[in-house]
Parts: C-alpha cells; sequence; structure tokens
C-alpha cells in the first residue's frame, strides 16, 4: 500500500495498473510538476488495486496496493555495501538523477530535493548546511543514521555540493549527540566539512533557526526561501538518500524510523520501506502497549496522531510515538491569562496569543498584517502555554485560510 | 448666591459657545443621503447577515437607492415581503422569489454515527476539519464543533447535544446562507423552503462507495439509487455515490423517502404517515405544482 | 478497536507541565515569607486580615459565577487567592473586617469579574480593591499599628505609627535605620514592609519562571535612577533612593503586583517601558502629590497603558533585520 501524495505539492500520477507485476525499485508513480516527485515500489509483487484509502491526514487517498511476492530488485540498484566516494557525474546529471529517484526531504516536511538543490539564476549559494539536529524531541533516526553510515553522508556532502556549487559545508548537530559528534568530526577531516555543534533547543533543527544558528543570517519572511541568504539547508536522512540515488542508483522507498513511546517495550529505530503499515512497525518493538492513546506519525511537536494504525510509512515518516492515555489528553482549555509565554517562545519572534485570537474571530487580513505566514507551526507556544489553549491549532487554521486567499487572489 | 451666578453664568456660556461650533461643524460636514435610503434599510430585517451579498442591509439599501433598480439585489431574510415593501418605497415591481431555508444534509447522529477516535483538539470544525477526518470514519459528514452556530445571524442553529448535530429552526431561519458559508465541509445546503414549507432532501453528503459508507454510519446514503428509479419526476441524480434531489423537479411525493434503505432522505414538515403501509399511490402525493415562474437561483453546494 | 480509541489532536502532542493553577500557587508560596514576617510583627492579626480577605475574594468570586454567570465556578485557580492574598497585604492589619470584605468585592466583582473574569482584566483586581479603600476610608486605611514582635503582648492594638513615607509626605526627614527597614521593623501596611522576605519570594518566582526580571527591574531601578537625581539636587530636602526602594509598598508592587501577568505587557520591551512608567509614577506622588505612598497609583496607571504598550512594543520578527530592499519593492 503506497500512497501517491507523499510530499508537498502535486501528488504524483499512477504509471502502473492493476495487475502488473512491479519489482523493488520501480517506478510505480511519476511525479505531475516542478514541486512534485517519483515514486518508486518497495517491494516485488503484483499491483492489487489503485484505490482511495485513509491515511496519516485521516482522509482518504489514492495509494497503490501491492502484493508482496518474493524480494526482487531492479537489476540496476548496486546493493553491495562498498562505500564509492567517486563523483563521477556532473551537476546536472545529479539534480537529474535525484528527481529521478523521488528524494524528499526526510525530517517532515517533505520537500522534493531536486527543487531545493537547484539553484536559481542569479543567486549563489555559500554555504550548504546539513541538518544533524533531530528536527523533534524524542526522534533519533538521524543521529543512528549519523553513527553508522558516517562516510556515506560525507559523500552524499559532497554530491550535494557538487550539484549546488556551494563553497563550504557545515553540519550542525546537537551537542546532546556527542558521539556522532565525534564520529562525524573524524570523518570530516578527510573532506573538508566542517561539522558544528549546537545548542540543545527546540527547534533547533527548523530550517529558519538552523540557518541562523549555523551562519548567523535569518531569512526574510516568506516567500524568501534559504538560497536568498546563500544557503542550501539538507537534512542527513536526505544526504544519505542522495548518496545512495546518486552512486547506487537506488530509488527514495525506505527510510529510518524512530518507533518508541514510554510504555514501549524496546524502542527501537527501524530502517522501513515505504508503504509499510505502522502496525507492522510497532508489532517490531514489541506490539501496541495496552495504555496507548494515541499514535503519532512524526515527531511530538510536528507530527500527526493518526485514526488508524493501517496507514502506511510515507517518505516523511521519520517516526512513530506512541503515547500513554494519560499523555495523549490535552489539559482542559481555561482563561488566557496574558502571561506572555507564547510571545517569549516563539522563534519567529511572532505573538501567538494575539494570532490566535485573529484566527478565532476569523479577521484573515489583520492575521496577514501580524505575519500569520512566518508562523512555521513548531508548535512551542502551544506547549509553553499554562492556560492549555492549543494556540497552534488556531494559527495553523489561520495560516492555511491566509494561504487559500492569498492564492485564490493571484 | 454670587457664587450660584458665578457658576452658572460661565457654563452657560460655555454650553452656547460649543453649541454653535457643533452646529457649524455639522453644516459643514453634512453628508447629503437620499432619504430613500433609510426608508429601505426600514423595510429590512436589520441582520446584517450579508445573504443579499452586500456588506449589511444598509449596503443593500444603498446598492439599491444608488441603481434604481431591484436587478440582482434580494433579500433572502425579508423574503417577498420585505422585497415587496423594498419596491414600494422605490416604486418598483419587486421580483418573486422563493423563500430559502437552510438544511443540514447530514444524518450521521451520534447513535447512527460510532465515533471510531477521540477528537481532542480545538473545538471548532474549521480545525477538525483540518487536524484529521474528525472523530468518526466518515470524513463527509458534521463534525458538530458548531462553527454553524456562530455564523448564523438569526440564533436559529443549535447543536443537539444528544445526536451531535445542528438543528436549524426553520421558522427563525433567514435563508442567508452564513451558515453554509462557516462549515468546513459544505454540510448546510440552502434550498427553497418548497410548497407549504414542506420539502424533501438527501441528509448525506458521503461519496464513498456503499459499504463503506455503511460502515462509517447507519444512515449514509449508499448510493444504490433505488430513489432515482423511484421518482416519477427525474429529480434525483446518483453521482459520486451520493444522491441529490433536483428541487427545481422534485413535487415532493415522498416515494423517495419510503425507498431509501438507509433512511437518508429527509421529508421536512409533512403531516405524519398514517401508520398503515403505503398505498400505491400515497394520498399525500400534491397535485403537480403549477411551474416557477421565476428562475430560483442555484445555491447548490456541489462538493 | 470501540473502547481503544485513539485519540486525534493537532500537533504538538506533548505539553509543558505549567498551568495557571500552578503558577497563581507559585505566587501564593512566594507570598508565605512576607506573610511570616507580618505574623510576627503583628501577630494574630495578620493572620485575621489575610484569611478575611482570601475568604471574602473566593466567596465573592464563587458567588458571582455561580449565580450571576450561572457557569462553572473556578475559584480554586488560585487567582482569588492571589487577589485576596495581596490585598491583605495592603491594607493595615488592624483593619476592620467588613472593610477587608468591601475591599474584597469591588477587587474581585468589579475590577475582575465585570470584565469577563480571569484574563480579561485590564487592571490588577487587589490594587483596585486597595485603591478603593484608601479613598473611602482614608483614615483607616492610613492608621498603622506600629509592628509588635509578637510575644511583646502589651498594648498590641492600641499603638499606632507613622509609616516613613508618611513622615516624608509630611516634610520631615527621618533618620531611618536601613536594617530595621530591610526586615521590616516599621510601619506600614501587612505585607510590605519586610523588603527580605519579599525578595526571597521574588527571587523564587524568577526561579520558577513566573515572573521575568523585566518589570521588576524596571521599576526599581527607574526609582533609584529618579530618586537618586533628586537626591543629588538636594539631600535635605528628598530621601536617598535606598529608602524609597526599602519603603512602602515598592518592592511589594515591583515584585507581585506589578507583574501580574494579566495587567503587564506581553514583551519584554513592552514590560521595561511599563516599569520604567511605574517607577517615574510612584516617585512623581511620593514626591509631590498628596498622598505618602504612590505605588498603587503608579501601576493603575501603567495597566491602563498595557493594551497601547502591547501594540507599540511588537517582537523582533524573525528575519526582519535582514530584510532586504527588493522585499519591500515587492510589496
Amino acid at each position: 500500500m503506497i500512497p501517491i501524495a507523499q510530499h508537498i505539492g502535486a501528488p504524483a500520477e499512477p504509471v502502473v495498473a492493476k495487475g502488473d507485476t512491479v519489482k523493488v525499485g520501480q517506478l510505480i508513480a511519476k511525479s505531475t510538476g516542478f514541486v512534485s516527485a517519483n515514486i518508486h515500489s518497495s517491494v516485488s509483487g503484483t499491483v492489487a488495486k489503485i484505490e482511495k484509502t485513509i491515511d496519516t491526514s485521516g482522509y482518504k487517498n489514492t495509494c497503490i496496493f501491492i502484493n508482496v511476492e518474493g524480494d526482487e530488485w531492479l537489476e540496476t540498484i548496486d546493493r553491495t555495501p562498498d562505500l564509492k566516494t567517486e563523483i563521477t557525474m556532473s551537476a546536472e546529471e545529479i539534480r537529474a538523477k535525484i528527481a529521478e529517484c523521488g528524494i524528499v526531504g526526510t525530517g517532515g516536511a517533505t520537500f522534493p530535493a531536486h527543487v531545493k538543490l537547484s539553484v536559481p539564476q542569479g543567486k549563489k549559494c555559500e554555504h550548504l548546511i546539513i541538518n544533524g539536529v533531530e528536527c523533534e524531541p524524542y526522534l533519533t533516526a538521524d543521529h543512528r543514521l549519523m553513527l553508522e553510515h558516517t562516510e556515506e553522508i560525507m559523500v552524499g556532502c559532497k554530491i550535494i555540493q557538487k550539484a549546488t556549487g556551494a563553497e563550504k559545508i557545515i553540519i550542525g548537530i546537537e551537542n546532546n549527540k556527542p558521539d556522532a559528534i565525534a564520529k562525524m568530526t573524524e570523518a570530516a577531516k578527510k573532506y573538508g566539512i566542517t561539522v558544528m555543534p549546537l545548542k540543545v533547543k527546540y527547534p533547533q533543527g527548523g530550517e529558519k533557526q538552523l540557518i541562523k544558528a549555523t551562519v548567523n543570517r535569518e531569512i526574510p519572511a516568506p516567500p524568501a526561501l534559504p538560497i536568498d541568504v546563500g544557503c542550501v539547508v539538507q537534512n542527513v536522512g536526505s544526504t544519505f538518500a542522495i548518496y545512495e540515488a546518486v552512486q547506487k542508483n537506488k530509488p527514495l522507498f525506505e527510510r529510518v524510523v524512530t518507533v518508541t513511546g514510554k510504555s514501549v517495550k524496546s524502542p527501537k529505530n527501524i530502517l522501513a520501506r515505504v508503504g509499510t503499515p505502522l502496525s507492522h512497525l510497532i508489532a517490531a518493538v514489541g506490539g501496541l502497549p495496552e495504555d496507548t492513546g494515541k499514535v503519532v506519525n512524526g515527531g511530538p511537536m510536528m507530527g500527526k496522531a493518526v485514526k488508524s494504525l493501517e496507514v502506511p510509512v510515507t517518505k516523511g515518516t521519520s517516526g512513530v510515538l506512541m503515547f500513554k492515555q494519560s499523555e495523549s489528553v490535552r489539559m482542559e482549555e481555561n482563561a488566557c491569562i496574558r502571561c506572555g509565554k507564547c510571545v517569549s517562545a516563539c522563534c519567529m519572534g511572532l505573538e501567538p496569543y494575539l494570532l490566535k485570537n485573529l484566527a478565532k474571530i476569523r479577521d484573515f487580513d489583520a492575521l496577514k498584517e501580524e505575519r500569520v505566514l512566518d508562523c512555521i507551526e513548531c508548535g512551542s507556544c502551544s506547549f509553553t502555554c499554562p492556560a492549555g489553549i492549543p494556540i497552534t491549532d488556531y494559527i495553523r487554521y489561520g495560516k492555511a485560510t491566509v494561504t487559500k486567499i492569498l492564492r485564490s487572489k493571484k | 448666591m454670587e457664587i450660584v451666578i458665578w457658576t452658572v453664568i460661565p457654563l452657560c456660556a460655555l454650553g452656547i459657545v460649543l453649541a454653535i461650533i457643533l452646529f457649524f461643524v455639522a453644516k459643514k460636514f453634512k453628508v447629503e443621503e437620499d432619504p430613500r435610503i433609510d426608508e429601505v434599510e426600514a423595510c429590512l430585517p436589520g441582520a446584517n447577515c450579508g445573504g443579499c451579498g452586500f456588506p449589511g442591509c444598509r449596503g443593500l439599501s444603498e446598492a439599491v437607492v444608488k441603481s434604481g433598480n431591484l436587478d440582482g439585489k434580494y433579500c433572502p431574510a425579508g423574503g417577498n415581503a420585505a422585497m415587496s415593501k423594498v419596491a414600494a418605497v422605490m416604486g418598483l415591481v419587486a421580483e418573486e422569489k422563493e423563500p430559502m431555508v437552510a438544511v443540514v444534509r447530514c444524518c450521521g447522529s451520534h447513535d447512527k454515527r460510532p465515533q471510531t477516535s477521540t477528537y481532542d483538539g480545538a473545538k471548532t470544525c474549521a480545525i477538525a476539519h483540518a487536524t484529521s477526518s474528525g472523530d468518526t470514519a466518515c470524513q463527509y459528514g458534521c463534525l458538530g464543533y458548531g462553527d454553524c452556530v456562530a455564523g448564523c445571524h438569526f440564533g436559529a442553529i443549535s447543536i443537539n447535544q444528544e445526536t451531535g448535530l445542528p438543528e436549524i429552526d426553520y421558522d427563525k431561519c433567514g435563508g442567508c446562507g452564513g451558515c453554509a458559508k462557516m462549515c468546513p465541509r459544505g454540510v448546510i445546503e440552502v434550498r427553497p423552503r418548497g410548497k407549504n414549507d414542506r420539502r424533501v432532501y438527501v441528509g448525506c453528503i458521503n461519496k464513498d462507495k456503499g459499504a463503506e459508507a455503511m460502515k462509517a454510519c447507519k444512515a449514509a446514503c449508499i448510493g444504490c439509487g433505488k430513489c432515482a428509479k423511484v421518482c416519477p419526476f427525474e429529480a434525483i441524480t446518483v453521482e459520486n455515490n451520493v444522491a441529490y434531489i433536483d428541487f427545481t423537479k422534485c413535487k415532493s411525493c415522498r416515494k423517495c423517502v419510503a425507498e431509501c434503505p438507509t433512511g437518508a432522505i429527509n421529508a421536512v414538515n409533512f403531516p405524519p404517515k398514517p401508520a398503515t403501509p403505503p398505498a400505491p399511490k400515497p394520498e399525500a402525493q400534491p397535485a403537480p405544482a403549477p411551474a416557477e415562474a421565476t428562475v430560483v437561483e442555484n445555491n447548490v453546494n456541489n462538493n | 478497536m470501540a473502547e481503544n480509541r485513539l485519540a486525534i489532536a493537532m500537533s504538538p502532542h506533548v505539553h509543558s507541565n505549567e498551568s495557571v493553577k500552578k503558577i497563581m500557587y507559585s505566587v501564593v508560596i512566594a507570598l508565605l515569607p512576607a506573610f511570616c514576617v507580618s505574623v510576627y510583627f503583628f501577630g494574630l492579626n495578620a493572620i485575621r486580615v489575610t484569611l478575611i480577605s482570601i475568604v471574602a475574594c473566593m466567596a465573592v468570586e464563587w458567588l458571582i459565577q455561580k449565580f450571576l454567570l450561572k457557569g462553572k465556578t473556578t475559584i480554586f485557580d488560585g487567582s482569588a487567592i492571589v487577589t485576596g492574598m495581596l490585598l491583605a497585604f495592603n491594607v493595615p492589619a488592624n483593619l476592620d473586617w467588613w472593610i477587608i470584605v468591601i475591599g474584597a468585592i469591588v477587587a474581585i466583582g468589579i475590577a475582575k469579574m465585570t470584565f469577563g473574569g480571569l484574563g480579561n482584566n485590564p487592571f490588577n483586581p487587589a490594587i483596585v480593591g486597595r485603591v478603593f479603600l484608601l479613598i473611602s476610608f482614608p483614615s483607616q486605611m492610613t492608621t498603622w499599628p506600629t509592628p509588635q514582635p509578637i510575644w511583646d503582648i502589651k498594648a498590641l492594638d492600641a499603638v499606632t505609627g507613622p509609616t516613613p513615607l508618611g513622615l516624608l509626605n509630611e516634610g520631615q526627614m527621618v533618620d531611618y535605620n536601613y536594617m530595621d527597614m530591610f526586615i521590616g521593623n516599621m510601619g506600614g501596611s501587612l505585607g510590605e514592609m519586610s523588603a527580605i522576605a519579599l525578595l526571597i519570594g521574588g527571587i523564587f518566582l524568577l526561579i520558577r519562571k513566573v515572573i521575568t526580571w523585566h518589570i521588576p527591574v524596571a521599576v526599581l531601578g527607574t526609582m533609584a535612577a529618579f530618586s537618586a537625581i533628586l537626591w543629588g539636587v538636594d539631600p535635605t530636602k528628598y530621601a536617598d533612593p535606598l529608602f524609597h526602594i526599602l519603603a512602602g509598598g515598592a518592592l511589594l508592587g515591583a515584585i507581585y503586583m506589578a507583574t501580574d501577568m494579566v495587567t503587564s505587557p506581553m514583551t519584554g520591551k513592552g514590560m521595561l517601558v511599563y516599569g520604567v512608567g511605574i517607577g517615574i509614577i510612584t516617585i512623581l506622588i511620593r514626591t509631590w502629590g498628596s498622598y505618602p505612598e504612590g505605588m498603587s497609583f503608579a501601576i493603575l496607571i501603567m495597566n491602563a497603558l498595557v493594551p497601547l504598550i502591547n501594540n507599540w512594543c511588537k517582537p523582533k520578527r524573525f528575519g526582519e533585520v535582514v530584510k532586504p530592499p527588493k522585499e519591500e519593492v515587492k510589496k
């Protein structure tokens, strides 16, 4: 079961039909626009049906169902574990390869990687920043990846450097992972890459925050992108995927997923193929604990609570968290006491209390004026609110509506 | 005594001076307005619901007076009664329109539509809709957090806590569509009130295939098409697994209501049916109504 | 799956352990040292006044919520207790019970519930209650008993003494012992005298992150700076900065009343502006006003300006500084 909408932008168009046999790594859905990505089969077998089914969003979306038969890979994929450090392709070839392999940002936002790496005319990429900061608390997928595939990530960095023409490469890692910092620093020496330990702070892994922390530049308000301040940011997971795509010809169909929770028997990082139902991952860590009240696809601050355990892993599934019953119930909402904690928590310098009130009364013009579009939806305001007001819920709604209004005006 | 005089006189003088200033200011800044605007506004309900498409009752009045005609200017809340008064003020002839009313196209009450998850976010439909598909297995139906109540300018909607569905007080409803605008799922439709305030509509917008819809909700329209077959006026179409009754064709014979296997078709304000099994030709079938002279604005929310 | 329904909510799925209740009870805890000092100096009277005030505030809130608003009652969220305690700390220890009750009715009934209850009141309820009492019952409110250590039972209620600020207002320069003032051995309202106890509570609140440093530092700093200028001009006529900070309700006001979350600005910048305003107005009233103490008036005046301050002192938006010029052109 593989959904066709796994990334930001236009969903892909299925190119297989019912009854077709597919192999691991075979293209099954083609990207339909500039900001879109190819999707490849993660298993071998026959296509059972293409039908709408419930996914992470809670809504029904088109998925390709494949009956698994054996594990036959496409011959073009290099399955040897050898490290290939030599980069033979040109920048264009690299970008084309990345696009072909359907690489997206694996941090959660799932922005297609080839789009990010296409530096627009007239702009220059000075810094390539590799995000080794775990996007959210609880997740350790990137941490494991850095420890186990250090060299591959380094080569990946060089590949991206070639594609973007970046002058410098900086890898930012939070300093609560000394082992990763040590190992990465050691390996980075050979490649002329800087590893920068960063303060542990949420949301350090946000693109804007990371650029601020590493090169001390602030991205202006949207629609400005990192490239406007001469930076390109990639996640270590994506970097690894890029390495595999370019050097091993392997499309993105599997990823490391952190499966954890307070009452989970044996929390693990699992290399899971796209399309695996969450229930399989949960079974692998000892089954769903009795007292589970909520299962979240992604991290605790930005992940999505799922309605059913049968939803599939996607390219953006960074973690599966199981919350206990007691943890999964939000506290009762009280009156705002105007303590200003949300204001000081907001990493974008916004006033969440104000945005929330404006969203509540549906004053979308004022919301735009108060720069709701700057919000990165990190969830810090809701987290910190002593009155238990779901501020992020309101702001997200306001932001979505403002975006919709702006689009309809165009 | 002297004190009294000394306080009264300056204060009076001050008052007079200020009054003179005010008088001139009022003269200078007086805005000439057509007195008919006020007269027209007096005919309107004054709920400022925006159902006419103008910013409030005043906006409609100004538009009417300024253009001097009634084309495209109709107050759905005041209906024909208000518009004929407006027409009298303006010396025009009012266009007769069918009075409209909002209907809730969802019958998925708590007992018919079991909860499959617990929604724990902000208690508004808009946010619940954006978060996930709601706490039942139906991703189309009413969420029940009452955004429509907030959108109503007439106090006509309330959420029934037992069913979890909004209930519309048809007597109060002005048919402005404020609630329909607020509903993130398009559950509420504004339809003509119908003859004698009686109307028939499909109370479901679930586009899933029959079996899935049925699993999510016992009152779902399963798109079986029985109603369309039984309808003598070809008023019913089934598209995307949902039936829809075209109110321009429906003659309120209620054959479909009897035929629907899930009870998804609602009939409003009809006298209760006799308990005896329905005769082949129900008595309640009204004589075919004379063709409506006016074009009914199509307010169908097709999604 | 029927009973094991998964919860659905938007992220974030975790929450800090902070709650309104915890914040309010932290303030109560922070006020306890000062309360102990006042019990030490005023004995049972201190307990009597404080208890009456708290109970009256809670009762008024409960009655209004239950019978007037017919909504749910939230008297145990701690906000009424804080108001009651602060009100008690702002009145003399020998105040009659019915005056306290009137103060509570004004504080909760008028200053808080009329505006919609917790979170919606523009003015600090406790200060409104105190100022109301000060204006309505000036003689009772300005007759302070002299502090008597608790074991010194003789003439507990009889002796009334002047406060340092009262004397200053009458034009007398008195040489007060700063140590006494620091500990609290001086005339004054119930909870405002002991600088050390109030500071301990303030540090606790800072550690608990209930308050930030901005407001207390701004208030006290401004008061010190402003009074230092005056003192420098004429030391015989004006009191020195340390006196101003230790005397009267300066510390109580700066640490507990001005920092009230509901009625103070949202941003650090705004808090500084607000604190500076309070400091200046306080010294102005103390020096040239007809009332000896200006803290409560100063806070009320600045409370009224908070919405403006909030509008004016916006936080720095991320990326605002490096805004390239073409961004402007686009707009």
